[in-house]
């Protein structure tokens, strides 16, 4: 459940950063840019979290494959928060 | 480390982020309007998320490594700072990313847009 729970909040961000705020982020390079120096400090924080058991998942919900210890969707749960967020920020920028 | 385990990752977000708002004024915690029209929509699909994760067991957390403090829907203080750290944290980036490269974030196929 957590997987495809995932896969439907990345399709959402997509979704809303093309088609609705038309922000575009992912699109542009600086994006990218940007997620390469977010990256491994999720990968650090994420890590934290589930090494340390300070998190602990539901086998059954996961489909298993593990980043720095942390689910696989932890990284898509990530990124699709922080898309999602990012592509209204682009969008409510003060008009020049 | 103690109850403070979650916690002291949140710290570090912090400090591993926010010190781009005092060195390359990138000037994102003043505008704080534009930052709760960013994240209260989305944190709230994600503490919705997070409430029926964790009604379902699908996670749970140690209690032994949180302050033990309760929001709405059994979620940990903690998980409710997340959801918003997290995401200042990442238009902090963004923004840094585009003030000292300001030409990435243009799109060649809509130049003049």
């Amino acid at each position: 459940m957590y997987t495809l729970l995932t896969s439907c909040a990345l399709v959402l961000a997509i979704v809303l950063d093309l088609y609705i705020t038309k922000s575009k982020l992912i699109l542009r390079r600086g994006l990218w840019v940007a997620y390469a120096i977010i990256l491994p400090f999720q990968l650090l924080t994420n890590g934290w979290l589930t090494i340390r058991n300070i998190v602990q998942y539901n086998h059954g919900e996961i489909i298993g494959v593990r980043l720095c210890g942390a689910p696989i969707e932890d990284l898509g749960f990530g990124f699709a928060l922080i898309l999602l967020v990012l592509t209204i920020w682009w969008r409510a920028a003060p008009k020049k | 480390m103690g109850h403070y385990g979650y916690l002291a990752m949140l710290a570090f977000t912090v400090v591993g982020s926010f010190w781009l708002e005092l060195f390359l004024k990138v000037g994102v915690l003043k505008q704080v309007r534009r930052l709760l029209l960013s994240i209260a929509p989305i944190a709230a699909i994600f503490i919705a998320w997070d409430a029926f994760a964790i009604a379902h067991h699908h996670w749970w957390f140690d209690r032994a490594q949180i302050l033990g403090i309760y929001g709405p829907f059994r979620i940990p203080l903690e998980e409710y700072l997340f959801f918003l750290i997290i995401p200042i944290a990442g238009v902090l980036t963004i923004e840094a990313v585009k003030k000292v490269r300001p030409s990435l974030f243009d799109r060649a196929a809509d130049r003049g847009e």
